[in-house]
């Protein structure tokens, strides 16, 4: 059995033992399922070091028969791309719940559920990511959405009935495009090598071009609406408004790069004459995501609203970065994955601090902050550093690389892009003043700062978001060789430089 | 060969860790932080000196030393190294930013003593060192950028040093957004550099630049431009400048004076390359600085408030600078020998002006000050002496340094030389006139004090610095240019080929001799206009001397033709949102239709039609759903 199926049942055993442990004795089982994150992490990070950084392919791999009738296997591998996702899965897991810990006292359900619903949603993050069997990869990624849909529904705030049925009516229907196309390929690989839903096998088959477009549109619809690409992300504001600051960073920070990976992993493999096809919109669309994004986080008065706002600009970039179609843009973008995943964390975080100390989630009735709780406020303005990607910290790295990768091939909307970083300079700083500086706001003369729990836990982000800011190396070195095997299978090259010798 | 060197970062890495241990120990480090972080300014200028003397004694090539730190970024065929480069041009920017830094974190322990966050404060110094060092040392225009943020992030934290008051957070907010979009230059620059030359670091660049089209180089200019224009508070990016003398007055002479806001000419410098194979880029450069220079004189004629004359006096000084970089290969060094005496008779004169403040219970209003020369004759004299080096009286700096630039513009030649030369020299009468204006109002004169106050000499820990800053003010315009030394030194980084500058329009003697004139002139007018006494109440004004209060209408024009057409914008995308909910689920459901029937067209089988009748259910459903929540 691979390492891999090891980590993707460890929490759901943790989740399901919580079950043992006595009702009443809420901070056991606190305990218990901070301990089987920790215990998840210390396994992805032996996964980490035994993984071969410079081997080309998937590995850790496993393979089963599970519905014969229609080749559907439990396949799972993984290569660079789903490793480092992977660990910002694993790492961020305990962080939210040591972040959150007194978050599910408002639930509609028991702190057991909202544990090991939290669970569950880390272990089908986890085999989401290292799924290499479609049918496979779809049934997860319909799955997923129930932990996530009952943790802002049972556990959130404000109006999370109806938030969670948006996420949930959204992310249905994006799946069940993406089952239509999941029918089709299958239908195509029965005709051509026999019914199977092997990533690699299918990526080998000929397809005439209407139908791989349509095909092509199955999965990335499915993708944008989870990223979430503009039009595709009305959903999202909602979701991060009414969910808990820990399931915001597992939804936006972690499962929302679903969407992208699914981008890299399915539509770039399977469908590269379509992806070079619709590169021109997609494009287009992810340039409106980035400064649409911006201008309306401008204008945000909720905190939360804010982030997520931030998020599809961010998401943007993301987008733009793997369509560029070059090596510094698609490294660059799943570098930004991860890079994106912590700095949102922190965001979220402190922003959930913030709220739940003032009872509200106004920017405006926030103000001096920096004075009366100056832990707080310096956490807040660090993760504000990572949001406007200021040099030193790690989404400069993933950002810059995105822009240069961009601008080698299409450099109007590089151009266009890098505007984004003068918006983004302006929603984090108006915030900032608006929330740290001036003089203290009446009503919160009496906040108090971070205490030890919540140091803790924001301490490992903010060190991950500098560390990565200098030292890239190792994650981007796990990252290169999985960026060049796409883009081989995809069909690109990078262009050279045009004053040539 | 390049001398291979692996202690160069100590330079870098001594401040940037001291500022981070003082901002993490926090309060513990109250009583003895500022002793720490002046400890660790002046080391770094220590090992600055001893770099300086190591590199003289080498011969011409073998000056320049590197530092590869780690590899930082590597994708592809984009590497780009932590690494650092100290040639003959970076090590003038060490030495002024560790010497001047120094005596600034000297006089900041007796200026910020009475103020509650002073370790914070010298952490803040520490970090600013740290990142211009970076800025001047990194061997690459991608670490040059670290740096250049690094300084923004430093000068943010600075102006705003005191943002409990709303007006001094919108300063630092200001600076911080002019600079970015200064930003923005960069990083296309560094974008165009690379889709060019496959490269990002000065030598890659250097090496390619006779390859490229025409077009592609004065695209790069052009966005360096931006950037220096951002940073060095040159038009149209001008108008942060002035606010932010908000930050604490040391702050306003480091940063805001003698280093940070000089980055601009040391990017331009250090992309010399670049510039001498474009003329357009050149040409641009010339017209920014001018416009700048007499942009920033015509405001400082206007200002009552002394710390705003003194800025819009940088940003003249500074368009000089920038002005004197699009002049050609022997336009640089002078550029340099510019901005380094305006370090020194700058930052004399900002110390003065706190030292005034200090005083004066932190008022900076000119009108209330008049007769200080009595009671702090050291402020008088040092600010004195600065006063005349700036507006280039022989033998203060300022007249070794603008004289320079005044002859290199008339000699471009043409109508083109005639008119930047022009411009220099009424710049220069400009000049003269408001900063004789500001030393009568201040110094000479009658008393215009508010009641209360009490004005004194300001403590030694404060004058020390002041009076070594105005030696520099003295002295180091002469020792400078004594045997063209600046020039010669300089010339293997900037001027490969030797040029000597165009062919002489005018012999040096006779602009030296123009630009007394007008100096004499401007200072004569400022004379015989504020000699009397002078109104407390500042006077209507004529219509220009009004627009020029206002920094000639830049405020005004920013908030029209940018922060309003803005806020409509983000109001309007953010009713849009909301409302377009609708409209695009209802697209979506369209080509969900038009999807679901070209997919019928292709299979059939039971399977797809159950797969088909789902999505259309979904649809259904979503669309009820909508109804219902609308």
């Amino acid at each position: 059995m691979s390492l891999i199926t090891f980590l993707e049942v460890t929490p759901l055993v943790g989740g399901v033992l919580l079950y043992l442990l006595p009702k009443g004795n809420t901070t056991l089982i606190k305990q218990a399922a901070f301990l089987f994150s920790l215990i998840t992490l210390g396994l992805s990070g032996w996964i980490a070091y035994k993984f071969q950084a410079n081997s080309p392919g998937m590995q850790f791999v496993e393979s089963h028969s599970w519905i014969s009738n229609f080749g559907v296997r439990y396949a799972v591998g993984i290569d660079g791309l789903a490793l480092v996702l992977i660990l910002l899965t694993t790492i961020l897991t305990p962080i939210v719940l040591l972040a959150g810990w007194n978050e599910a006292e408002n639930g509609r359900w028991s702190m057991r559920t909202f544990y090991l619903l939290m669970l569950i949603l880390e272990s089908s993050m986890i085999a989401a990511f290292s799924a290499t069997d479609v049918f496979l990869f779809y049934v997860i990624f319909e799955a997923m959405l129930v932990p996530v849909y009952l943790l802002i529904g049972g556990y959130g705030r404000g109006e999370r009935a109806q938030a969670a049925m948006k996420f949930l009516l959204y992310s249905l229907f994006g799946g069940l495009l993406m089952l239509a196309a999941v029918i089709g390929i299958y239908i195509i690989s029965t005709n051509q090598i026999g019914g199977t839903f092997d990533l690699a096998k299918l990526a080998t088959l000929k397809i005439d071009s209407g139908t791989e477009n349509l095909l092509f549109l199955g999965f990335f619809i499915a993708f944008a609406i989870k990223a979430p690409l503009w039009p595709f992300h009305t959903w999202l504001p909602g979701a991060a408004k009414s969910a808990t600051p820990a399931t915001s960073v597992l939804l936006l920070g972690v499962l929302d790069k679903v969407g992208t990976y699914g981008m890299i992993r399915f539509c770039m493999t399977l469908f590269p004459h379509a992806t070079k096809t619709f590169t021109p919109v997609i494009i287009v669309l992810s340039i409106i995501s980035i400064l649409y994004g911006a201008f309306l986080a401008i204008g945000q008065r909720d905190i939360n609203g804010l982030i997520a706002f931030t998020s599809i600009s961010h998401f943007g970039f993301i987008v733009l970065g793997i369509f560029a179609m070059t090596s510094q843009g698609l490294s660059g973008a799943t570098l930004y994955m991860v890079n994106h995943g912590f700095s949102t964390a922190a965001l979220f975080l402190v922003a959930g601090w913030m709220v739940a100390r003032r009872n509200s989630s106004q920017i405006e009735d926030f103000g001096g902050l920096q004075r009366v709780t100056p832990v707080m406020a310096w956490s807040f303005f660090i993760a504000g550093m990572s949001a406007l990607a200021l040099p030193g910290i790690s989404s400069f790295v993933s950002e810059f690389l995105v822009l240069v990768g961009t601008f080698t091939r299409y450099p109007l909307a590089a151009i266009l892009g890098t505007v984004g970083i003068v918006l983004a300079a302006l929603y984090v700083l108006i915030t900032v003043q608006r929330s740290l500086h001036g003089p203290i706001t009446p009503g919160n003369e009496k906040l108090t700062d971070l205490n030890l729990r919540e140091r803790i836990a924001i301490a490992p982000v903010i060190a991950v978001l500098i560390l990565m800011g200098f030292f890239p190396k190792p994650v981007l070195n796990w990252i290169n060789p999985s960026s060049h095997q796409s883009l081989q299978v995809a069909g690109y090259s990078d262009p050279l430089p045009k004053a040539g010798k | 060969m390049m001398d291979t060197r692996t202690d160069l970062v100590y330079l870098i890495a001594l401040p940037l860790f001291s500022s981070a241990f003082l901002l993490l120990l926090g309060r513990i480090t109250d009583k003895w932080g500022h002793f720490l972080a002046t400890a660790i300014s002046a080391s770094t200028f220590g090992l600055g000196i001893f770099e300086f003397v190591a590199m003289r004694s080498r011969a011409g090539d073998a000056r320049p030393a590197t530092q590869r730190i780690f590899e930082w970024i590597s994708v592809g065929t984009f590497k780009v190294d932590a690494s650092l480069l100290l040639d003959q041009l970076s090590i003038c920017f060490v030495l002024l930013i560790t010497g001047v830094g120094t005596l600034i974190h000297i006089y900041s322990i007796a200026y910020m003593s009475h103020d509650r966050d002073r370790r914070r404060f010298f952490a803040y110094l520490n970090l600013f060192i740290a990142a211009m060092l970076l800025l001047v040392l990194g061997d690459s225009y991608l670490n040059l950028y670290v740096g250049w943020e690094g300084v923004g992030l430093a000068s943010y934290l600075l102006i705003g040093f005191w943002n409990e008051r709303p007006a001094y957070a919108t300063a630092a907010k200001k600076a911080f957004i002019a600079n970015r979009v200064g930003d923005l230059g960069l990083s296309l620059a560094i974008m165009i550099a690379f889709t060019q030359f496959g490269s990002v670091t000065f030598a890659g660049v250097k090496a390619g630049a006779p390859h490229a089209s025409a077009a592609a180089l004065t695209a790069l200019g052009a966005m360096l431009l931006l950037a220096a224009a951002g940073k060095s508070a040159q038009f149209p990016l001008q108008s942060w400048l002035g606010d932010a003398m908000a930050g604490p007055t040391p702050v306003s002479a480091l940063i805001h004076a003698a280093t940070m806001v000089t980055a601009g000419v040391y990017l331009i410098t250090r992309s010399s390359f670049i510039f001498d194979a474009s003329s357009t880029a050149r040409l641009l450069i010339v017209i920014v600085g001018a416009i700048t220079l007499l942009f920033g004189a015509i405001v400082g004629t206007a200002k009552d408030d002394i710390k705003k004359a003194l800025a819009a006096s940088t940003m003249s000084q500074i368009g000089y600078m920038i002005l004197a970089t699009g002049l050609g290969p022997i336009g640089y060094a002078f550029a340099i020998m510019h901005l380094l005496t305006h370090g020194f008779f700058k930052a004399s004169m900002f110390l003065g002006a706190g030292s005034v403040m200090h005083g004066m219970n932190d008022q900076v209003n000119m009108r209330r000050y008049g007769g200080l020369g009595k009671v702090m004759p050291i402020t008088a004299i040092t600010f004195g002496l600065g006063y005349l080096a700036i507006i280039g009286v022989p033998p203060f700096a300022g007249f070794y340094s603008k004289d320079k630039i005044i002859e290199t513009a008339f000699n471009a030649g043409g109508v083109k030389g005639l008119l930047l030369g022009g411009a220099a020299l009424l710049g220069a009468a400009i000049t003269a006139f408001y900063m004789t204006r500001v030393f009568l109002l201040t110094f000479m004169g009658e008393k215009r004090w508010a009641d209360e106050a009490h004005p004194h000499e300001s403590p030694p820990l404060m004058w020390i610095p002041m009076v070594l800053l105005a030696v520099g003010s003295v002295t180091s315009g002469f020792l400078l240019s004594k045997g063209n030394a600046l020039v010669h030194w300089l010339a293997p980084v900037v001027n490969g080929s030797g040029i000597e500058g165009g062919k002489e329009l005018m012999k040096p003697l006779v602009v030296s001799g123009l630009a007394l004139a007008v100096v004499v002139l401007g200072a004569a007018i400022a004379v015989i206009k504020y000699r009397g006494s002078v109104p407390i109440e500042a006077p209507t004004g004529s219509t220009l001397t009004r627009f020029a209060r206002r920094d000639l209408g830049q405020d005004e024009f920013n908030h029209r033709v940018l922060v309003l057409p803005g806020r409509s914008l983000t109001k309007t995308l953010g009713a849009m949102d909301t409302s377009f909910i609708d409209g695009v689920v209802r697209s979506v459901g369209w080509t969900l239709a038009y999807l679901s029937q070209s997919l019928k067209k292709v299979q059939n089988g039971y399977v797809r039609s159950y797969a088909l009748l789902m999505v259309g259910g979904a649809i259904a459903l979503l669309a009820t759903i909508w109804l219902l929540t609308l």
